[in-house]
Order: structure tokens, then C-alpha cells, then sequence
């Protein structure tokens, strides 16, 4: 729910992972890694809820 | 609506005065018009000051939160429904209460009216489905349904689901409205375009937290954004604090919101921060079958496990 809510806010759906991984699981950890980092890569820096600092003169 | 008025007084001087309650939770007139208050009424000679008619929109189930006296309150449709979620939340307990259920047809919306008359707004009555409204300019006559609150036009329980004692006999539920349209019209749009409409509709906001303050669901005794150790959110109005307070606050309303519109009615500048709760709604409804506070019976969607809950977000 909390992930489709961000998406109804506009936030890609690739962004947000969830998984659940057991301790034992460490080649399911790996893969579930790569394949985030592929997916997020392609959708290339987040834009949003990204708060910029405030710009100091 | 306005005809309840009567037997409500009779009802809380009666319940008063046999000491079946300590107080009583209903509206008096305020003091601007469509600005009707809550007030707690605990002698049997000040039910007079009780009023009802259609600008009775604050859900009086915030008035509850952790009170020990006995209480008699008065409850629309969606009241009932925050009453029974907070009897589930141990915010209350069901001993205490004699709820008194108030068929409700819809309360009227007064940034609608304001909009579409011009001046002051002097006096608004009532009669029946007929909305007189008189300005400095002059009179002006709606229909309800023109000036409904949204979500009481989509509304599918203006009747009480708890009561121990009516005050009229129920009205007929709407059954061919779709509550949900707003959202699936959102959902329709692509992200770009979602995410800045998002950007426009909470623009205005000026982190007053008068929906929080409205909500029944918000009665932490210290809010998220009140934190400052540690601080979650900043407490500015830039725009991505403005919408992570929205969001967050939606989120933890998932499963208990009832879509009274006490936020938005709240709010004074107007935002439909509802879009977020409904949304959850809807996603409530679709996948867990779950309606917040229709059953004392069952536990809310987000507090319980079932096996075939989806988990299809699970990698």
C-alpha cells in the first residue's frame, strides 16, 4: 500500500524494492541486489522527494 | 435535517437527567454562519444550546480520544465509523458510550457557497433540499446536492453502523455513485503529470496541521512532525517537507480512514488532502476487502494477518 501510494504520487514504480531475505540466503541477496541496482540505474537519479539544500549567497 | 434539532434536546436532557451520561458530545450554532461547533453539553439545562442541520461536517468521534467519562454522543454515518475504530484502538470504550445515530444526508460545503455568492455571507437556512443563502447583496437559493460536501455526494453510509438510540429512521444509502472516481482519474495520469499535480494541490499548504488537528485518527500525543528528536521532517514550508508531512500523515490513517472530509473542512486554504486517504481506501477495499469501521468484530486490515494476503510487491 505504501508503495502504490507513492506511486500515485508520482514516484517511479522501479524506484522502491521490497524483498525478504533470509540470513542463509546469501546468493538470493546478491541477485535481488544486482537486479535492484540494474533497474534504478536506468531510471537514473531520483528527482523527487529529493530536498535540495538551501542555497547560501 | 434541521427538524432533528428538537428531539436532540429532548434525548440529552432525557439522558442527562437520568444520569446515564456525564456529558453530551453535539454542535451548537457558531459563531459565523455554516461554522457550526462542537460543544460538550453536561447539565440538562444547557441541551438547548444543541443544534443540527447540514453544516455539522467536524466528526465529533475526535472528542473521545481517551476520555473516562460516561458519554452520550451524537453520530452521523462516518462519526459511527470513527466511533467504532476508536472503541477497536482502545481509544475508548464501548461501555461508556450511548451513541446516538443521526441519519445524515450531507453537509454542505462552505467554500462552494462562498465561491458562488458574492459579499458576506449573513445567514445560510435550510429547508429541506433548498439552501438559502442571504449576503450583503442579497438572497440566493441552492439545491443541496450543488453545495454537498464531495465526499458526502459519494457517500455509501449516512447511516450510523453503531447506535443505542436513533433520532429518526434511516435514510436510503446512495448506491450509484462511485466514491473512487477521483482516484482513477489520477491514476490514469502518467507519473510526470502525477507528480505535479501533487506539487500544485499541496502548494498552498502552510503547515498549520489543522486537517491532523481535525482528524479523529491523529491522536498521538506527540505527532511525527512535532519531533525533534529525532527530527523526520523539516518543519518549513519546502515543498518536499509539505508533501512528506501529507504523505506520511495519509499513510498513517491506511485502513482508518473513513472519508469524513473533517481535513479538508479543516483546512483553510482549501487543500484535498482526501485524494491521499482515499486512495489508501481504495487499495483497502481492493486488496483486503477491508471498510474502516464497520465492525466491532473485526480487526482492521493492517492489524491482522491473513494467508492470502497479496504480497506480490515481494521480490
Amino acid at each position: 500500500m505504501m508503495k502504490n501510494l507513492l506511486e500515485f504520487m508520482g514516484v517511479e514504480p522501479d524506484r522502491i524494492h521490497f524483498s525478504w531475505i533470509s540470513s542463509a540466503e546469501s546468493t538470493k541477496f546478491v541477485e535481488v541486489v544486482n537486479k535492484i541496482t540494474a533497474k534504478v540505474k536506468a531510471i537514473g537519479p531520483n528527482q523527487r522527494f529529493v530536498k535540495q539544500a538551501a542555497k547560501v549567497a | 435535517m434541521s427538524t432533528y434539532t428538537d428531539t436532540m434536546r429532548e434525548t440529552a436532557r432525557r439522558l442527562l437527567q437520568e444520569c446515564k451520561v456525564e456529558l453530551v458530545i453535539g454542535f451548537r450554532r457558531g459563531s459565523r454562519p455554516m461554522m457550526n461547533e462542537p460543544c460538550l453539553v453536561r447539565k440538562p439545562e444547557d441541551a438547548d444550546q444543541l443544534v443540527w442541520d447540514s453544516n455539522c461536517g467536524i466528526n465529533l468521534a475526535n472528542y473521545l480520544t481517551n476520555r473516562k467519562e460516561k458519554i452520550g454522543i451524537f453520530a452521523k454515518g462516518c462519526d459511527s465509523r470513527n466511533i467504532v475504530t476508536h472503541i477497536l484502538e482502545n481509544k475508548v470504550q464501548r461501555d461508556q458510550l450511548t451513541v446516538i445515530g443521526v441519519p445524515c444526508l450531507g453537509m454542505i460545503d462552505k467554500r462552494k457557497i462562498a465561491a458562488a455568492t458574492e459579499g458576506e455571507i449573513l445567514e445560510v437556512t435550510e429547508n429541506g433540499d433548498t439552501i438559502t443563502v442571504k449576503t450583503a447583496a442579497g438572497e440566493k437559493q441552492f439545491a443541496k446536492a450543488e453545495v454537498m460536501q464531495q465526499n458526502c455526494s459519494v457517500c455509501t453510509h449516512r447511516n450510523p453502523v453503531i447506535h443505542d438510540e436513533m433520532i429518526a429512521d434511516p435514510v436510503p444509502e446512495q448506491t450509484d455513485v462511485d466514491p473512487y472516481a477521483d482516484v482513477a482519474a489520477i491514476d490514469a495520469m502518467d507519473l510526470e503529470e502525477r507528480w505535479a499535480y501533487f506539487d500544485d494541490l499541496l502548494d498552498p499548504c502552510i503547515r498549520c496541521y489543522a486537517c491532523r488537528n481535525a482528524c479523529p485518527l491523529c491522536y498521538c500525543p506527540t505527532c511525527f512532525v512535532d519531533e525533534s528528536k529525532p527530527q523526520w521532517v523539516g518543519k518549513g514550508q519546502d515543498a518536499m517537507d509539505v508533501r512528506t508531512f501529507h504523505f506520511l500523515r495519509a499513510y498513517h490513517c491506511a485502513g482508518r480512514c473513513t472519508d469524513c472530509g473533517a481535513c479538508e473542512r479543516a483546512c483553510p486554504v482549501g487543500i484535498n488532502m482526501r485524494l491521499l486517504t482515499k486512495k489508501l481506501n481504495k487499495d483497502c477495499k481492493e486488496l483486503y476487502d477491508w471498510e474502516a469501521g464497520l465492525s466491532l468484530d473485526k480487526r482492521p486490515a493492517l492489524d491482522s494477518y491473513q494467508a492470502n494476503d497479496p504480497e506480490n510487491f515481494i521480490k
